[in-house]
C-alpha cells in the first residue's frame, strides 16, 4: 500500500493564530498602499502652512514666471525668470507661488471630495436600505430615480448649476456634488440588502424576533462594510473627478486655488504651449497620487468584498 | 425578436422619457432658483461681468414672448418643455441671431463621431484584456504583460490628454494637438481631409481609450472569474470542447452581459468626461462649444448643450437597452 | 432504438479508438464473471495541498467498472466520492490534483497521463458526465441543441451536417423522453427534470463507454427523481453503456445499481454486488449505512453519528473508521486494513475478516 500519510505534527498554536490574523481579508496590499498614499497626500493639510505661507497662493503675491529651482536652461524671451529658492517650484504668470498653490489646493480639493462623498454615501445608503427593505412601490420609485440620475451626465448639470452660482466655496461645491453622488451607493446597497435578506442568518434573526433596526445594524452592517467602503472610495474619486471637471472649465472657486482651478488657469494662459510645465505639472501630479490612491483602495476593497477575486492571484 | 416583450419595451421607453424630462426640469429650475426674473437676472449678470450684449432690447422682447415670462410659472414650464423638445431653444446670447439648435447641430457630429468610436474601441479592448487576464489558458508571457495596459485607469481622461499633447505633439512633434482638421485642407469627402481628421482624432481618442479601457478590463476580469466558477464551464471542459470555444461561447459570452449593462450606466460619465477632453484638444465638438459658452456667459447656448448631452446619452442608453434582450435570452423572464 | 442511435454514430466510431460499436457488443449479464473492464482505477490518490498539510481526499482507491454495468459509488458527504468521479473525468479544480495512480480506459489508455489535445479527444467520446447541478450546468445563453451539437461537433470527424446533427439530437430526446420542441429552447425555459434529461441526452450523444452520473437526482422532487432514474436504467439497458452513479441515497441506489462501492473518508471500504451489499454487508460502516435506511413501516433509532470524527488533514494511523466503529479492535488502532477479496466478487477493508482469507 502506498497510502499517503499527512504531516502528523500540528504547528504551534500561536503561529496559527498569527497567520489567521494576517489572513484577514482586510490585510490587503492594495488597500493598505492606497490608504498610505492618500494619508501622505492628506498631510499637506497639516504641514502645508508650516512649509510655506498660504498667502503666496494668491494672485500677485510673488514675482511672475519664475522657473523651479533646479532649472538652469530656460527661455528668457518667454519672460521666464531665474530660479529663486524662495519659490522652489517656481511661480505662474499671475504671480502665484506653485508650492503654495499645491499645498493650499490639495487639501481643498480633498475636502470637496470627502464632503460630497460622505453626504452622498449617507443619503445613498439610507435610500438603498429603505428600497431594499420596503420593496413595492417605494423600491420602484427609489431605484428608478437612481437609474435615471445615473443616466443623466452629472457633470453637465453641475456645469449649469455652477454657472449660475455666484461664488462657490468648498462646502457649497461639496454639497452640490452630493446631488450626484448618491445613486451609486443606493444601487450597491439595495442589491446587497436584497441578497442578504434571503440569507439564512438574517431570516433566523427575523424569526427570533430581532427588530428591523437590529437586523440592519447588527446583522447586515458588518457584511455590508466592504461594499460601503468600496463605494465610498469610488464616490470620493467620482466627486473629485466632477469637481476638477467643473473647475477646469473655469467654474467654481476663483480666489483661493484648488487643483482644478490651477489647471484651468494654466490652460487659459496656454501654459502647455509656452512650455510652463511647472504650472500644470504639480496639480496633475497631486491629482494622479489622489486618484491612484483611491483606485488602489477601491480594488483592494473589491477583493475584500469578493473572495473569488483574491483566489486567482495565487494560481 | 426574442425577449423583446411589450412590457420590457414600455419600461425602457418610459425610462428614456423620464430621463429627458427630469433633465429638462432640472435645467428649468436652476436659473429660477436665482433671485429675480430669469431674463433680467441673466442680463444683469452679463452686464456686471462687463460683457456687452448687442441687441439686448430685441433679445429681451423675443425671449419674453417665446417663454411667456409674463405668464405664471406653470405656463412657462409647459412652454419651455414644448419649445425644447421641438428643438426650438431660442437664440444664442453671444452669437445672436444664430439659434442655439443651429449652433449645436454644427458641432454635434464631431463629438458623436469621436465619442462613439473611442467608447467602442475602449470597450472591446478592455473586455478582451480583462477576459484574457482571468482565463487560465492565457499564455504566461501575455498574462504578465496585460496588467501594464491598466496604468492609466485611475486618472481622468483630460489629464492624460495634457500628458499626451506634451509628449506626442510638443516633444516628439508627431501628431497635431488642436482642432479637428488643418485649415489648409478643404472639408469634404476626399481622402486627404478624412486622413487629416483621423490624425487629429488620434490623441483625444487615445486619451479616452487608455483611461476607460482599464475599468472595462477590471470588470471583465471579475465577471470571467465568476463565470469560470460556474458549473457550465466544468461541463464545457468535460465535453472536450476546444479552449477557444470554451473561452468565447461559454466564458466571454456570459461574462460580457453584465459588462453591457455597466456600459449603459457608464455612458453618462463617459460623455461628461469627454466635454473636458475636447476642451483640452480644442476639438470642434460640443465640449469646446460648452467651454466657450461658459466664457461668453452664453446661458441659452449652455443650457441647450446640456440638453443635447442629456438627450444623446439617453438615446445611447435606450439603444443599449433595446439590444440587450438580443444577447441575453433570459431578460424577458427576469423582469417578471 | 439502440440501432437507430448507432446508425447516426457510424461516423463517430470511425474516428474513435474503440473497436466495437454497441450493436456488436455481446449482451451483458450484470452478474456474469466474463466481463470486460471498461475502466480500471488503480491506486488513485487525490490531494488538496493547503498551507499546513495536504488534505488527502481520495486515498489509494482501486476498483473496476465493467461493461454495461451500473456501479453505485456511495458514501456520506465529503467522503471523496465526487472527487473520485472528477478525477476520473480529469476535471479536478485546482488546487486539487491527482497525486498518484492510474485510470486505465479500455485496457489501454491511462487517463492520468493524457494532456491537451489527447485528453480533449477522449473526453465525452469515451467518458461523459451527467452533472450534479443540472440547474447551472447548461450554458444559459445557448439553445439546448447548440449545447448538444457542439459536443458532437467537437468529436465527430468528418463533421456531420446540420440535418444529421438535428436528427441525432431528436433521437436522443426520444431516448430520454423529451419532447421535440425542447430542441430550440433555452435552459431557463426548461423545468428541473427536463434540464436533467437534457444532460442525460447530452451524455449519451457520442455513445461513450462510460457515463459518470454525479448525484443526478439530488436536486429534484421525488416524482421527477423516479423519471430520471428510469432514464438512467433505460440508457444502460438499451445502449449497453456503463454508468458510474455517485450518490448517498441508499434506497435509490438499491434499485438502480448492479454493484455498489462504499467509500469512507477518502478510502474504499467495501465493493460487492448490490444485492449482497444490502443483504449481507461486511464492513461495519456499510452495516450501519444499511441499518440507517428508514422504512415506512418501522421507525428505528439512528445508530450512526453524523460527520467525520477525525481531522482530514491528520488521519489516524490504522483503520480510518476506528473512531466511529462499534466493533473496533486493538489491531484497528495500528494497522490500516487493505481492501481484500473475502468472498467471490466481494471486497472489504476490515480486520474482522482477516481470518477469512
Amino acid at each position: 500500500m502506498s497510502a499517503i500519510t499527512a504531516d502528523q505534527n500540528p504547528p504551534a498554536q500561536a503561529m496559527t493564530r498569527l497567520k489567521a490574523r494576517l489572513d484577514s481579508p482586510w490585510i490587503n496590499a492594495k488597500l493598505i498602499s492606497g490608504l498610505l498614499l492618500l494619508l501622505v497626500v492628506a498631510t499637506t493639510e497639516l504641514f502645508g502652512p508650516l512649509i510655506v505661507d498660504p498667502k503666496l497662493a494668491l494672485i500677485g503675491s510673488s514675482p511672475t514666471n519664475v522657473v523651479p529651482f533646479w532649472v538652469t536652461n530656460f527661455d528668457k524671451k518667454q519672460g521666464f525668470k531665474a530660479p529663486n529658492l524662495e519659490h522652489p517650484l517656481g511661480t505662474e504668470s499671475k504671480g502665484r507661488d506653485m508650492l503654495a498653490v499645491v499645498l493650499v489646493g490639495t487639501p481643498r480639493t480633498l475636502r470637496v471630495g470627502l464632503i460630497g462623498a460622505t453626504i452622498g454615501l449617507i443619503v445613498g445608503t439610507a435610500l438603498g436600505f429603505i428600497a431594499g427593505f420596503a420593496g413595492g412601490w417605494v423600491d420602484t420609485v427609489i431605484s428608478t430615480l437612481a437609474d435615471v440620475m445615473l443616466t443623466i451626465p452629472g457633470l453637465a448639470v453641475l456645469i449649469v448649476i455652477a454657472s449660475y452660482a455666484t461664488e462657490l466655496e468648498i462646502v457649497n461645491m461639496g454639497l452640490i456634488m452630493a446631488l450626484f453622488a448618491w445613486p451609486l451607493p443606493t444601487r450597491v446597497i439595495r442589491a446587497q440588502v436584497l441578497s442578504l435578506r434571503e440569507h439564512g442568518f438574517i431570516q433566523l434573526a427575523r424569526l427570533s424576533g430581532a427588530s428591523t433596526f437590529d437586523i440592519m445594524f447588527k446583522e447586515m452592517m458588518p457584511n455590508l462594510l466592504p461594499f460601503l467602503a468600496a463605494s465610498f472610495t469610488e464616490t470620493v474619486a467620482l466627486v473629485i473627478l466632477a469637481t476638477i471637471g467643473v473647475e477646469t472649465l473655469g467654474l467654481g472657486p476663483t480666489r483661493i486655488p484648488t487643483l482644478g482651478m490651477t489647471i484651468n488657469n494654466a490652460l487659459q494662459q496656454a501654459a502647455i504651449f509656452r512650455g510652463m510645465w511647472w504650472w500644470w505639472g504639480p496639480p496633475i501630479v497631486m491629482l494622479v497620487l489622489i486618484f491612484v490612491g483611491l483606485f488602489l483602495m477601491t480594488i483592494g476593497l473589491d477583493e475584500v468584498a469578493n473572495p473569488r477575486l483574491r483566489k486567482v492571484r495565487t494560481q | 425578436m426574442r425577449g423583446l416583450t411589450g412590457k420590457y419595451l414600455l419600461k425602457r421607453f418610459g425610462m428614456f422619457v423620464l430621463t429627458i424630462w427630469l433633465g429638462m426640469t432640472i435645467i428649468f429650475i436652476i436659473p429660477r432658483l436665482a433671485v429675480g426674473d430669469p431674463t433680467s437676472a441673466l442680463l444683469g449678470r452679463l452686464m456686471s461681468k462687463g460683457g456687452n450684449v448687442e441687441n439686448s432690447a430685441e433679445l429681451i422682447a423675443r425671449w419674453k414672448d417665446r417663454f411667456g415670462l409674463d405668464q405664471p410659472l406653470h405656463i412657462q414650464y409647459v412652454r419651455y418643455l414644448y419649445n425644447t423638445i421641438t428643438f426650438n431653444q431660442g437664440y444664442s446670447l453671444s452669437a445672436f441671431p444664430a439659434t442655439v439648435d443651429d449652433l449645436i447641430q454644427r458641432t454635434l457630429p464631431w463629438t458623436i463621431g469621436l465619442l462613439v468610436v473611442a467608447t467602442l474601441i475602449s470597450f472591446v479592448l478592455g473586455n478582451a484584456i480583462g477576459a484574457l487576464m482571468a482565463w487560465r489558458g492565457t499564455p504566461r508571457p501575455v498574462k504578465s504583460l496585460l496588467p501594464f495596459s491598466l496604468v492609466f485607469t485611475s486618472i481622468p481622461a483630460f489629464m492624460l490628454g495634457i500628458l499626451l499633447i506634451w509628449v506626442f505633439s510638443l516633444t516628439l512633434n508627431l501628431l497635431p494637438y488642436a482642432g479637428g482638421f488643418d485649415r489648409k485642407v478643404s472639408p469634404g469627402w476626399n481622402p486627404e481631409f478624412i486622413l487629416n481628421v483621423a490624425r487629429h482624432a488620434i490623441l483625444p481618442a487615445l486619451a479616452v481609450v487608455l483611461v476607460r479601457m482599464g475599468s472595462w478590463a477590471l470588470g471583465m476580469r471579475g465577471m470571467m472569474i465568476t463565470a469560470d466558477g460556474e458549473d457550465y464551464m466544468v461541463m464545457a471542459q468535460a465535453k472536450g470542447l476546444s479552449s477557444g470555444r470554451r473561452f468565447w461561447k461559454y466564458g466571454v459570452r456570459n461574462a460580457i452581459l453584465p459588462q453591457v449593462t455597466a456600459l449603459g450606466v457608464a455612458i453618462g460619465s463617459i460623455a461628461g468626461g469627454f466635454i473636458i477632453v475636447e476642451q483640452i484638444f480644442s476639438y470642434p465638438g460640443i465640449g469646446s462649444q460648452l467651454f466657450r459658452a461658459i466664457q461668453d456667459n452664453d446661458y441659452t447656448l449652455l443650457q441647450g448643450i446640456v440638453f443635447y448631452i442629456i438627450v444623446g446619452v439617453a438615446i445611447a442608453v435606450l439603444i443599449l437597452d433595446l439590444t440587450y434582450p438580443l444577447i441575453d435570452p433570459r431578460i424577458s423572464l427576469k423582469k417578471n | 432504438m439502440s440501432e437507430e442511435l448507432n446508425q447516426g454514430l457510424g461516423t463517430a466510431n470511425r474516428a474513435g479508438n474503440r473497436e466495437q460499436t454497441a450493436a456488436e457488443r455481446p449482451p451483458v449479464s450484470p452478474n456474469g464473471l466474463d466481463k470486460e473492464v471498461v475502466l480500471a482505477i488503480r491506486n488513485l490518490s487525490v490531494v488538496y495541498p493547503t498551507r499546513e498539510a495536504s488534505i488527502v481526499a481520495v486515498n489509494d482507491v482501486s476498483f473496476n467498472i465493467f461493461k454495461g454495468e451500473l456501479l453505485g459509488l456511495i458514501g456520506e458527504s465529503g467522503c471523496g466520492k465526487t472527487t473520485t468521479a472528477m478525477a476520473i473525468l480529469r476535471l479536478l479544480q485546482p488546487p486539487g490534483m491527482i497525486a498518484g495512480g492510474e485510470i486505465i480506459l479500455a485496457g489501454k489508455t491511462d487517463l492520468v497521463k493524457l494532456e491537451g489535445a489527447q485528453l480533449q479527444a477522449v473526453r465525452w467520446r469515451d467518458v461523459a458526465l451527467i452533472p450534479q447541478g443540472a440547474m447551472n450546468s447548461l450554458n444559459p445563453v445557448m439553445r439546448v441543441h447548440e449545447q448538444i451539437g457542439d459536443a458532437i461537433d467537437a468529436h465527430v470527424t468528418p463533421r456531420m451536417s446540420r440535418d444529421e446533427i438535428k436528427q441525432r439530437i431528436l433521437t436522443l430526446f426520444g431516448l430520454v423522453g423529451l419532447p421535440a420542441r425542447t430542441f430550440d429552447l433555452y435552459p431557463h425555459e426548461l423545468s428541473g427534470g427536463m434540464k436533467q434529461r437534457v444532460c442525460i441526452a447530452m451524455a449519451i450523444a457520442l455513445n461513450p463507454a462510460l457515463v459518470v452520473a454525479d448525484e443526478p437526482t439530488s436536486a429534484l422532487d421525488v416524482i421527477v427523481q423516479r423519471i430520471v432514474a428510469q432514464n438512467l436504467l433505460d440508457i444502460k439497458n438499451r445502449l449497453g453503456v456503463s454508468i458510474l452513479l455517485i450518490g448517498h441515497d441508499m434506497g435509490l441506489m438499491a434499485q438502480l445499481a448492479d454493484r455498489m462501492a462504499v467509500m469512507y473518508a477518502g478510502n474504499m471500504v467495501e465493493i460487492a454486488p448490490a444485492r449482497t451489499i444490502l443483504t449481507e454487508p461486511l464492513h461495519p460502516y456499510t452495516q450501519l449505512l444499511i441499518e440507517a435506511v428508514p422504512t415506512i413501516k418501522t421507525r428505528k433509532p439512528l445508530k450512526l453519528t453524523e460527520g467525520l470524527t477525525h481531522d482530514l488533514r491528520y488521519p489516524p494511523p490504522g483503520c480510518i473508521f476506528q473512531s466511529r466503529c462499534p466493533l473496533v479492535m486493538e489491531v484497528c488502532r495500528r494497522v490500516r486494513p487493505p481492501l481484500k477479496e473475502t468472498k467471490p466478487q466481494h471486497q472489504v477493508a476490515c480486520h474482522l475478516y482477516d481470518a477469512l482469507q
